[in-house]
């Protein structure tokens, strides 16, 4: 059991920062992500991509903020908890007792919501009896890739994650290609050497192909592909992968008891609190009158959030504003030696 | 202003008029017509406002950037007269625009 003061649930930007918020403060805080990584969305859907109208940081990319984040939080030895999600809730006297996917526990005082659009799981085939093989010989990311060795592997998308197993696996195994258009989002250098591995007969790419169905009983045994045209091919696949990057889901979240209002959580203005006392909601995931999807925006939040938290964490001690350049408190929380 | 149609996945239909200058998807999301997430809130990063264009529109309509297209790789069930709706800006030239929404984004 993990006590703390505060879980923070995501570890995007607005998550980070409110972890900082809360230090400076001198509350504890760990975040859980079911991301393998910080970031969030800017690590996941745009890490390359520059962001303009982060206050006084003219240019940058998703990665860069949030190594920059990370790097900010680095006095507060903050613990991660990746690849968790948080699944239970339950309130206990005045503090909640959080139990995450991979059974960690967390016994805190209050918790901030900055899940974004919820949390990111894969997405999957439209094909229906695609489900029940999913794990057994259909995946959408790969745990141990030794057991495709020498077998009919179909690889379906045409992103970077695509790519890069079709090449890899194209050593061990006998890979298809399959994908919906004859452009590529992945790296260049990859479609040249997945073009050229398909020109030596090393692996074979269906353009303009969809999934149509998937043939087997208790496994794959084949999976039937259709063309833009409407013609069909069958080919042998021990294995089915498909990489069509990430979708967002709320999950759990829905059943806390919160206020939603088209997959957002309804918060007050003043600490970005839920309807639910001791929880509170930050960046993407939370509405309210005139709320703007911007990282700016979820910085706002975070540190009233942290603020709203102190009450729940300290009930007994009051919270006096101070600012970092003149705080003996907040210098020494951050490390800082004079 | 342009009237555009919404054919949504349990056959229902619905023509609004939207102002020009908001996108397709924002009609959509302002007059709660079901089926639209736009998780990404218009930044062509989610494909989770993904529409089908009615065929006699697809040449009428901007072309697609290079980002629509990679996104649109993701989305549940694309065809040829996929589009995401976020970047469909409304013009008097959308007048009349029809879209079907997928049965889910995701």
């Amino acid at each position: 059991m993990n006590k703390i003061d505060v879980l923070i649930i995501g570890a995007g930007p607005t998550g980070l920062f409110c972890a900082h918020q809360l230090g400076i403060i001198g509350l504890s805080c760990e975040i859980v992500d079911n991301l393998d990584k910080a970031g969030g969305q800017c690590i996941e859907l745009y890490p390359d991509k520059p962001i303009y109208d982060i206050p006084a940081v003219p240019e940058c990319t998703g990665e860069e903020l949030t190594n920059n984040l990370l790097k900010q939080i680095k006095p507060f030895n903050v613990k991660f908890h990746l690849n968790e999600r948080v699944e239970e809730l339950k309130k206990n006297q005045n503090r909640w007792h959080v139990k995450t996917s991979g059974r960690v526990e967390f016994d805190v005082a209050a918790i901030v919501i900055a899940g974004g659009v919820g949390s990111f799981e894969p997405r999957k085939f439209s094909v229906k009896e695609c489900e029940k093989f999913e794990g057994n010989s259909l995946f959408y990311s790969i745990k141990d890739k030794s057991i495709f060795k020498d077998r009919n592997i179909s690889i379906f998308g045409g992103g970077d994650s695509a790519l890069d197993w079709a090449i890899e696996l194209s050593n061990v195994s006998k890979v298809n290609l399959i994908h919906r258009r004859d452009g590529f989002s992945g790296a260049e250098a990859s479609v040249q050497k997945v073009k050229e591995l398909n020109d030596q007969g090393k692996l074979n790419l269906f353009i303009k192909y969809q999934m149509d169905s998937v043939v087997g009983d208790k496994k794959i045994e084949s999976v039937k592909i259709k063309h833009d045209e409407g013609d069909i091919k069958e080919i042998k696949s021990d294995y089915v992968l498909g990489f069509f990057g990430l979708i967002m889901q709320l999950g759990p979240i829905l059943d806390w008891g919160l206020n939603i209002n088209k997959k957002t959580v309804e918060v007050n203005t003043e600490n970005f609190e839920t309807n639910v006392k001791g929880i509170f909601a930050i960046g993407d995931i939370c509405s309210y009158p005139g709320k703007l999807k911007l990282i700016l925006s979820g910085f706002h939040e975070g540190a009233l959030a942290a603020r709203g938290c102190f009450k729940y964490a300290k009930p007994d001690e009051k919270l006096r504003f101070e600012f970092t350049t003149t705080s003996k408190a907040a210098q020494e929380r951050l490390g800082i030696k004079k | 202003m342009a009237k555009i149609t919404y054919h949504t996945h349990d056959n229902k239909t619905q023509t609004i008029d939207v102002q020009n200058g908001l996108t397709v998807m924002e009609g959509a999301i302002q007059n709660d017509i079901p089926g639209i997430d736009a998780d990404c809130g218009g930044g062509m990063a989610c494909a989770t406002c993904h529409v089908y264009v009615k065929e006699e529109w697809l040449d009428k309509l901007p072309a697609k950037e290079d980002g629509e297209e990679d996104m649109l790789d993701m989305a549940f069930e694309p065809k040829n007269n996929s589009r995401l709706s976020c970047q469909l800006i409304v013009s008097d030239e959308l007048d009349g625009l029809e879209v079907n929404i997928p049965s889910k984004q995701g």
